[in-house]
């Protein structure tokens, strides 16, 4: 760019509009900067605001009270319980059904309109509102299989919804396999199956687990399909078995926030900083598995 | 595997273990479609829930009521089922959404893709990951401790309102916007990009004249995409912008969206079959259908994108 302006500014033409057009690009650069800066400030913003919120409110007792009246004695025990049981069964089912789906679709499937048809669906079930999954959890989960608003009832609602995630990502990793890989197992006459188990899988295992840490991550968050298959929200109890009733960190938190004594708001922020907490420490591990098991190959 | 270390290729037994080989292989490959066939299920499964109540739904309240009345009073003694103010108040925080998401993630999707050091990307790109990372839960929570008391010190605000759960919900589709909208721009065959700097035209005028233009139909996607999320996001407007199903375009007072209604009713006690539970799904129906279309116009904005320069 440099070395081209040196040349037009000595042409008649370009000279009286150079200046302007060298403002516009300075200050598009720097509106540019400016819509990241504001996108970063809003993170930063709602970071410092919850954290100083919570300071105080964070403690040991928080940790390992139950839900109560009183903001200085409210706990999340229960949601926090709640929350290791969901995701326990929601990992349980997604993560099988998630990455068969995907061996099935980059593997097995021929190419027609069947494995279309089933891929456009897993596009489109991405981008379906959460709460519609809510719904299909009740009418068939609560309602149908008669399962009640349990916890199994939960996992199998954020299974589904975050099926998708898993699908592609795992696509995504079995796609990155080199084809050599693939065709020296074939060459040396291993099954379909002997190639996917012993070469594929273990080559792609690391993006496969790093889109089920992220998938978990979204499940994780979640509230409103939870609160409309009708989990509950004051719960002075943890659960016992997959068929008892439950609540998690986030319901837990909406909760708190709804209430109207203003102490409630530092409570909300504490259950804030524990759940980004649980989520910073998952990203940081799908990260730290991506970096140790890439030097494998 | 470990029949094939056992059995010699010629043996009679081989025969054997190659048809229990195939039988497995065969075994494995149902399994596997029966994974796949989950994703079909969960559509029809979906569209079952939906429609079966909905259809009681429209048994016993007339869909010209659902379609032209104003109001919305379901749990009243005085019912009136019109979904008009439910619509108008999710039409209103999403527009207020698109409004910042949509010059923000330009923006920001323009600097990243035409300006920016792949260095300084790939650190920022990530960070500006983790807005859609957040549960909305806590946008939310940000939303009503915290933007709608500072924009209270400039505007006259109700505790609850469209305007704030609509910025944060704008904030929140940043990521979605910006990220879709710089895959596009990445997408632009770089002999445009050089054809532009080889007639004399700075960073600014290649990004804005050349690049955007030919990006626009996956930028357009970007957007739709981006509407799709905010239509159907459900505990940012829950939490902040009220629960007055009202039928109005006024950002400042409390209104009720389909999502705040389905989390309203889905935290009393509805009995199932009554004509409470089955508004739930008459108002998931309409969420549904009006995300679906959004979707599949962003879908086929992709595809056509993609065809243009593949």
């Amino acid at each position: 760019m440099a070395a081209g302006t040196g040349t037009l500014r000595r042409s008649e033409t370009y000279r009286p509009r150079l200046g302007i057009r060298r403002t516009y690009n300075t200050i598009a650069t720097a509106i540019g900067l400016l819509a990241i800066g504001a996108g970063l400030a809003m993170l930063a913003w709602l970071l410092i605001e919850t954290g100083l919120k919570a300071v105080g409110w964070l403690d040991w007792q928080f940790l390992t009270s139950f839900d109560s009246r009183f903001p200085e004695r409210a706990g999340a025990k229960a949601a926090i319980y709640g929350t290791a049981w969901v995701m326990a069964f929601t990992i349980l089912f997604s993560l099988p059904i998630g990455v068969m789906a995907a061996i099935y679709l980059e593997e097995y499937a021929p190419e027609g309109w069947l494995k279309g048809f089933i891929q456009i669906n897993i596009a489109n079930l991405a981008s379906v509102p959460s709460i519609i999954y809510g719904l299909l959890g009740l009418q068939v989960f609560v309602r149908w299989m008669e399962l009640g608003r349990s916890v199994l009832a939960g996992a199998l609602t954020l299974a589904l919804l975050v099926l998708p995630i898993i699908v592609v990502a795992t696509q995504e990793a079995l796609r990155s396999v080199p084809p050599s890989i693939r065709d020296a197992s074939y060459a040396l006459g291993a099954t379909r199956w002997q190639t996917i188990r012993h070469h594929l899988l273990p080559y792609a295992l690391p993006g496969i687990l790093t889109g089920n840490i992220l998938a978990a991550s979204r499940a994780i968050g979640e509230s409103a399909p939870l609160i409309t298959i009708g989990a509950l929200t004051y719960v002075p109890f943890t659960p016992e078995g997959p068929l008892d009733r439950f609540t998690v960190l986030p319901i837990q938190i909406f909760n708190w926030t709804s209430r109207a004594q203003a102490n409630f708001q530092h409570v909300a922020a504490a259950g804030i900083v524990v759940l980004l907490g649980i989520l910073l420490l998952m990203n940081s591990g799908a990260v730290l598995i991506r970096e140790l098991m890439r030097r494998r190959y | 595997m470990t029949l094939d270390d056992r059995a010699s290729p010629l043996s009679p037994q081989a025969l054997g273990f190659k048809r229990a080989r195939q039988l497995k292989e065969g075994a494995i490959a149902a399994v596997m479609f029966l994974a796949a066939a989950v994703g079909a299920l969960t559509t029809a499964g979906i569209i079952l829930a939906l429609f079966g109540e909905t259809v009681a739904f429209f048994r016993e309240v007339s869909i010209v009521e659902f379609v032209t009345e104003t109001q919305w009073t379901p749990l009243f003694s005085v019912k009136k089922f019109g979904i008009w103010p439910l619509v108008t108040a999710t039409f209103l925080t999403s527009v207020i959404a698109l409004l910042v998401a949509v010059p923000l993630g330009l923006l920001a999707a323009v600097f990243l893709s035409e300006f920016a050091h792949p260095r300084v990307r790939a650190v920022v790109k990530p960070v500006l990951e983790v807005l859609a990372g957040i549960p909305t839960v806590v946008y939310g929570y940000f939303a009503l401790t915290v933007l709608t008391p500072f924009l209270q010190h400039f505007i006259d605000l109700s505790l609850f309102n469209g305007l704030s759960a609509g910025i944060v919900m704008g904030i929140m589709i940043l990521p979605t916007v910006a990220s879709l909208s710089e895959d596009a721009m990445s997408a632009v065959p770089h002999s445009l990009r050089e054809a532009g700097y080889g007639l004399g035209a700075n960073r600014a005028e290649v990004a804005f004249r050349v690049v955007m233009p030919a990006a626009l139909s996956g930028i357009a996607a970007a957007v739709i995409l981006g509407f799709s999320r905010a239509v159907g996001e459900t505990m940012i407007v829950a939490i902040a912008a009220g629960q007055n199903p009202r039928f109005t375009l006024d950002p400042t007072v409390p209104i009720m969206t389909m999502t705040t209604y389905i989390v309203q009713v889905s935290l009393g006690d509805t009995p199932y079959g009554s004509l409470s539970y089955r508004t739930l799904f008459a108002v998931g129906s309409t969420l549904f259908a009006l995300t679906f279309v959004l979707n599949i116009a962003s879908y086929a904005l992709v595809r056509r994108f993609r065809q243009e320069y593949d």
